[in-house]
């Protein structure tokens, strides 16, 4: 090529110089990106390399599937928790497993604690450094950054002394040379537009945040057992109600739920006087930087998550929104059934993978991982150091999964804007108030900013819904129910000779699926497609190109060699690439290379 | 003397040959010896930012992981305090981008790094094996890694005690993955591919 329209509509132009960054950095695993950006620097043309290979289904072939959970758990150091439920409501579908009420009401609550705590890590930790410039934050008055903070929320951490304090700290650690977290970043960036005070502030939260997210943990320990691996249970949750008990032994006892309920409360308060009055602060000063969209006003997937009730996997039993949205018509929400062959596909034209036959994609059930790590003719460099990849060809250790022939992006803006969508008011009537605070119209939803907003409004929904779910455990303890988990078919004896499930959840960072097939009570396949799949994943072989290629089109850069509009653009997705590929990063290096050709 | 809290921290990927090394020698502290209840073990895998629990929950910290330090295949090191961070950021490979580096810093910033901390390490043969078990050379480091930390925990003033007979239900990790089952359970190697990305799955020098 050099310019070409794609069948999904986008204009790409590789004549430009190329730019890769490699790895991205603040993420989970190995991302690479190229682009090719024009004499004004603006992005046109993105290429998104998952650098590792995948491994995850490969090694649990023969294994017990009421231990599978335990393996995915260990993929990669993020979305532990969500693995497993994924797993174990795979097993119990292949299975025909009912769980217990109580049972569901637990697992809904480690899954919304996860929301509301990998959120608060996602905003703080590694993304709000693209959007505030820590080292201008040792310029800030802390009398200035004390009213500000007061003019925002009732939170009582600002008076001009704990800021004041906080600089100072700030300014030791950067004095002593050891950056840690803030070692990579383009400080003093042009593209960074925040007063001094609104960055000693939000580094003020980076470091509550940090603090409070390990409350949160504290509802994985309590119903998981342990922490910071929890234990799950093909049939229901591990750890009994044991309302006599006392203690952290024995059992979830009433001192431990009353620990939950703590937890909570202070989550509903970090969450709304803290993370969305800074998200909206943040978003005031950058509101007409309008780029990252990409695919989002187009196509939208989540698999929804949350059962009201226990067993109900239906839509309409799901509190978070099932749902797709194609080709931007807000108006018609199809629906989504993990088992229908033809609509969930992944295909390998551009990916190291082989199929039989490549113009087909091919449903998880019959899903195959065979690598094939070769490269193109217009590749630069070698396969030990690639220079440039040739996009033409294979890329990516990523599948490009499609849903109905179409790339879609998922997460929380998909979450919400399928809820919103639907018409239902605790997912519109937020993101109607935050256009309306920002004075924006809806179409600005569809950006990097307001990915990074949806993911804030959620985590709030979730404290408030983690909230609904501790009353409903404690009535339901009150009338006398303490059934946590169903051992009717815990025995192989009483599975059939072959089943095959699905298991789904809404991961943090979006719609995460497990297939399984059990022979002889052994797993025969298990196939997972991770969010990050569904987001990082390569062109296919109509030529459409997937959600993070998309999204960094038409981007101006202030500078190529410091390409912080390409870090901020990914990062609002929540990348995590240890599962959607599978690792190893021989330099160990987290500073990420920049180079331009 | 009365000790304080310690935790002992293993942390690694067990699904990468020899970075499974600090969780099998927690496993293995826990089936062999009797601790006091001022010693909290963790298997920390790859959970980054979550470690921070532990770490701020601990006066003491001992700290077991496989880090590629330049020393023989197998050999142990034992490094201390101030020295660590360092130690640990030199780590040639890692599934958690958190690496233990940053969250050690992160505990720092926020004041709560442990008053003492030691880092038992091992220089990993191989890590290029997904799904496979330690090495042999690694695996046999176990005992006397696991004797360093003993000595290190009676040092603090904890009480421990070899158990009679091991322990029969470890707790530490879930019973699929600890070190036997998990070896034994793994599918032939004409199943499930084992190698990967000649660029990223090659030892550095």
């Amino acid at each position: 090529m050099s310019a070409l329209r794609t069948a999904n509509g986008f204009e790409l132009d590789n004549s430009g110089r190329r730019i890769v960054v490699d790895p991205v950095t603040r993420i989970e695993g190995h991302l690479r990106i190229e682009v090719n950006v024009d004499d004004d620097n603006v992005i046109r043309n993105a290429v998104s390399t998952g650098a590792m290979w995948r491994g995850l289904e490969v090694i649990l072939k023969g294994r017990d599937p009421r231990d599978a959970w335990a393996f995915t758990q260990r993929i990669c150091g993020v979305c532990t928790g969500t693995h497993a439920l994924t797993s174990v409501r795979a097993v119990e579908d292949a299975l025909g497993i009912m769980i217990p009420e109580n049972a569901n009401t637990i697992r809904n609550m480690m899954q919304l604690a996860q929301y509301v705590q990998d959120h608060l890590i996602h905003f703080y930790h590694l993304h709000a450094l693209d959007w505030v410039d820590v080292v201008s934050a040792l310029n800030a008055d802390p009398q200035a950054t004390s009213a500000l903070q007061q003019s925002l929320s009732p939170w009582p951490l600002s008076s001009p002394g704990y800021f004041r304090d906080l600089q100072n700290r700030l300014q030791r650690f950067v004095d002593s040379g050891q950056l840690g977290p803030f070692r990579n970043g383009y400080w003093g960036h042009p593209a960074y537009r925040l007063p001094p005070e609104a960055n000693l502030m939000a580094v003020a939260h980076y470091l509550e945040a940090l603090d409070f997210q390990k409350e949160i943990a504290k509802i994985h320990t309590i119903f998981g057992g342990k922490n910071p691996h929890p234990n799950w249970l093909v049939g229901g949750v591990p750890s009994p109600l044991n309302l006599d008990g006392v203690g952290a032994v024995g059992g979830v006892n009433m001192e431990r739920l009353n620990l939950v309920k703590k937890v909570i409360d202070d989550s509903i308060v970090f969450t709304e006087q803290v993370y969305l009055p800074d998200l909206i602060a943040i978003a005031s000063f950058y509101k007409d930087w309008t780029y990252g969209g990409g695919i989002s006003a187009q196509n939208l997937l989540s698999y929804g998550d949350i059962p009201a009730r226990a067993n109900d996997y239906t839509a309409n039993g799901l509190l978070l929104p099932r749902g797709a949205i194609i080709d931007g018509k807000l108006d018609e929400v199809h629906e989504v059934d993990l088992k229908q062959r033809d609509d969930i596909q992944e295909f390998v034209s551009h990916a190291w993978y082989s199929y039989a036959d490549e113009s087909q994609g091919l449903h998880p059930f019959d899903g195959v991982t065979e690598a094939n790590f070769v490269l193109g003719p217009n590749t630069q460099g070698s396969k030990t150091r690639i220079e440039a990849v040739d996009e033409a060809a294979k890329y990516s250790w990523i599948k490009s999964p499609r849903w109905r022939g179409r790339p879609m992006e998922v997460g929380p803006l998909a979450r919400f804007v399928i809820g919103y969508a639907q018409g239902k008011p605790e997912f519109k009537e937020p993101v109607d108030k935050t256009l309306t605070d920002l004075g924006l119209p809806l179409p600005a939803l569809f950006s990097t900013l307001g990915r990074t907003a949806a993911r804030g409004l959620e985590a709030q929904w979730a404290a408030h819904t983690l909230l609904d779910f501790h009353e409903k455990l404690i009535a339901r303890i009150q009338n006398g129910d303490l059934t946590t988990a169903s051992s009717l078919k815990w025995s192989p004896d009483t599975w059939p000779e072959t089943a095959e499930g699905a298991g789904f959840t809404e991961a943090p960072r979006g719609a995460l699926g497990h297939w399984v097939r059990i022979e002889q009570g052994k797993i025969a396949n298990y196939q997972a497609i991770v969010p990050t799949t569904w987001n990082a994943g390569p062109r296919d072989a109509q030529g459409n190109i997937g959600p993070y290629e998309a999204s960094l089109l038409d981007t101006p850069m202030a500078d190529p060699e410091q390409p912080l509009e390409i870090l901020r653009t990914l990062h609002s997705f929540d990348p995590c690439l240890a599962c959607a590929t599978h690792v190893l990063d021989a330099e160990g290096s987290t500073r990420s290379a920049v180079q331009v050709r | 003397m009365t000790a304080s809290a310690t935790s002992v921290l293993g942390v690694g990927n067990i699904l990468w040959a020899d970075e499974g090394f600090g969780v099998r020698c927690v496993e293995t502290l826990e089936r062999d010896f009797e601790l006091d209840e001022q010693v909290t073990l963790v298997d920390g895998g790859t959970r980054g930012l979550a470690l921070l629990e532990p770490l701020a929950a601990a006066g003491r910290l001992i700290l077991l992981d496989a880090i590629a330090f330049g020393g023989a295949p197998g050999e142990l090191v034992v490094v201390r305090n101030a020295d660590v961070p360092r130690f640990v950021g030199q780590k040639a490979m890692s599934l958690h981008q958190t690496g233990m580096q940053e969250v050690l810093a992160l505990a720092e910033l926020q004041g709560r790094l442990p008053k003492e901390l030691v880092c038992i390490g091992v220089e990993p043969v191989t890590l290029e094996d997904y799904g496979g078990g330690l090495s042999s050379l690694v695996a046999a480091q176990i005992e006397p890694a696991v004797a360093l930390a003993v000595d290190q925990l009676r040092n603090w003033g904890h009480h421990v005690t070899r158990r009679t007979r091991p322990l029969a239900e470890v707790t530490v990790n879930v019973g699929a993955l600890q070190r036997e089952p998990y070896e034994r359970g793994r599918p032939s190697a004409a199943d499930a591919c084992r190698i990967g990305d000649a660029r990223f799955m090659q030892r550095s020098a």
